[in-house]
């Protein structure tokens, strides 16, 4: 084992954790974003509604990642033209653009069916209670229903999370240098290769659990009412 | 838009040599995860710290890594380790052994946290009748524990296989001519990657529907017998 290749190549794994964190980030909160409205139309009555997103996240879900990422960043060149026209090329041709679009579309699909089931799971008693108080619509939402289920979805949010950590492994593969691709890079330049993507993955390692550490303070804060040690103190 | 221009077998190809790395990798999934989650309820304290060490790290790696670390790492690796041994030998893994073995060995992981839960959920008085009825260790986990499992097994057996299925997109990165690498040839001639993509994401969702319907299959065969509260 060269450990002289590891100590070298850190200052660019480094860089690579950076830009890792980074998209991870910003599709997390954009994901998040469209993910809320997203759930609250998953529940609808109305079929027209409801059924748009079923498909979407049908799809989303039951399709790779990487086919995803290969349909935004490759399959937009076929419409090239058509982007050209709509003045929107300058950003599918950049895979960091592609790379963040399809981890959003990607993540907001699972979150909404996670927040969903948060929705449904929401207490019967909370919404009856909030209505005689004469709370309805956008209202009952925002005070009532989102802030419990979004209580309930934490945990499965949580491995979502950890999911889409990994997953932005594969930005990788088209040309972006996130930690994978730093190590792809460098491993075979010097033909370390294991060297390289143990490195790799130790630092993911420390990443998805750091996460968790930090998911799981965010739990036990929101969850706090329910903690009966809690009251005790 | 849907003219493949004649590289429609190749992608059906790509997808059958996509199902035989996700069975291939779901069996070995099953047996690593029967193996460890045995460990994890042992009374053995060495097995069981080996199991949560298993299955901590696997999960926190991308299988994008560990798929890159068994195929250009582990040859190198055993390369430079015999070479301390003076033996000097040129070591390459077949990209499908190596892929069909490294998502085994990670939803691996996965699936040892469903094999656990579904254990416990095995009544216990269901193993103190065996007990009883003079069944040893073994005889009782083959005849009682082993099939009553299953039931609460396939649930999240199923989940395991959803996501497995779609991780073997990832060996395309080395170079087995499964779905997605046919996709990116397909592609890459037709200059039409849409179109080529697109149709693969729908085999790939054919894959998951007909995968849904199987394991609503089982789900009714394995809880046959059972009584239901509904």
């Amino acid at each position: 084992m060269d450990i002289g290749i590891i100590i070298e190549s850190l200052p660019r794994l480094w860089e690579g954790s950076l830009i890792t964190i980074r998209i991870t980030a910003v599709s997390v909160v954009l994901g998040f974003i469209l993910a809320i409205p997203l759930s609250i139309m998953r529940v609808s009555n109305n079929p027209f509604i409801r059924l748009p997103v079923y498909s979407f996240n049908f799809y989303f879900r039951g399709t790779p990642l990487l086919v995803q990422i290969f349909l935004i960043y490759y399959g937009s060149g076929q419409f090239q033209e058509f982007f050209v026209d709509w003045g929107l090329w300058r950003f599918f041709r950049e895979a960091w653009f592609c790379a963040i679009l399809s981890l959003t579309l990607n993540t907001a699909a699972y979150s909404s069916e996670i927040f969903r089931g948060g929705i449904e799971g929401v207490a019967h008693g909370e919404i009856e209670a909030a209505r005689a108080c004469g709370m309805s619509g956008s209202l009952l939402y925002r005070r009532i229903i989102m802030p419990a289920a979004l209580r309930i979805a934490w945990p499965a949010y949580t491995n979502e999370v950890v999911f889409l950590l990994q997953a932005s492994s594969l930005v990788s593969v088209i040309t972006l240098m996130d930690i994978t691709g730093v190590a792809r890079v460098i491993a075979a330049r010097s033909f370390a290769f294991y060297e390289l993507f143990i490195t790799a993955a130790v630092i993911y390692l420390v990443l998805v659990y750091g996460l968790i550490f930090v998911f799981r303070k965010v739990e036990n804060k929101i969850l706090e009412h329910l903690n009966p040690g809690a009251l005790a103190s | 838009m849907f003219d493949l221009q004649g590289y429609g077998l190749l992608l059906l190809k790509g997808g059958k040599l996509t199902l035989a790395v996700g069975i291939g990798a779901m069996i070995i999934t099953i047996f690593i995860g029967l193996g460890a989650s045995l460990c994890k309820l042992s009374r053995i304290r060495i097995l069981q710290r080996m199991a949560g060490v298993y299955t901590t790290v696997i999960r926190g790696i991308p299988e994008l890594v560990l798929i890159l670390l068994v195929y250009y790492g582990a040859p190198t690796l055993l390369q430079d380790t015999l070479k301390i041994f003076n033996i000097d030998i040129y070591i390459s893994i077949n990209p499908f052994i190596a892929g069909t073995l490294t998502i085994g060995f990670i939803y691996g992981a996965f699936a040892t946290e469903v094999f656990r839960g579904a254990f416990i959920s095995v009544p216990r008085g269901q193993i103190e009748a065996a007990r009883s009825c003079g069944m040893g260790g073994f005889l009782t986990f083959r005849r009682i524990i082993l099939p009553q499992m299953w039931r609460f097994a396939i649930p999240g057996l199923g989940n395991v296989w959803m996501v497995l299925i779609k991780a073997t997109a990832l060996i395309s990165v080395i170079q087995l001519p499964e779905l997605m690498r046919n996709a990116d040839i397909a592609a890459r001639s037709t200059r039409k990657p849409f179109t080529c993509y697109f149709t693969a994401s729908l085999i790939y969702l054919s894959i998951t529907i007909l995968s849904l319907g199987f394991q609503q299959w089982a789900e009714k065969r394995a809880s046959r017998g059972v009584k239901r509260a509904l």
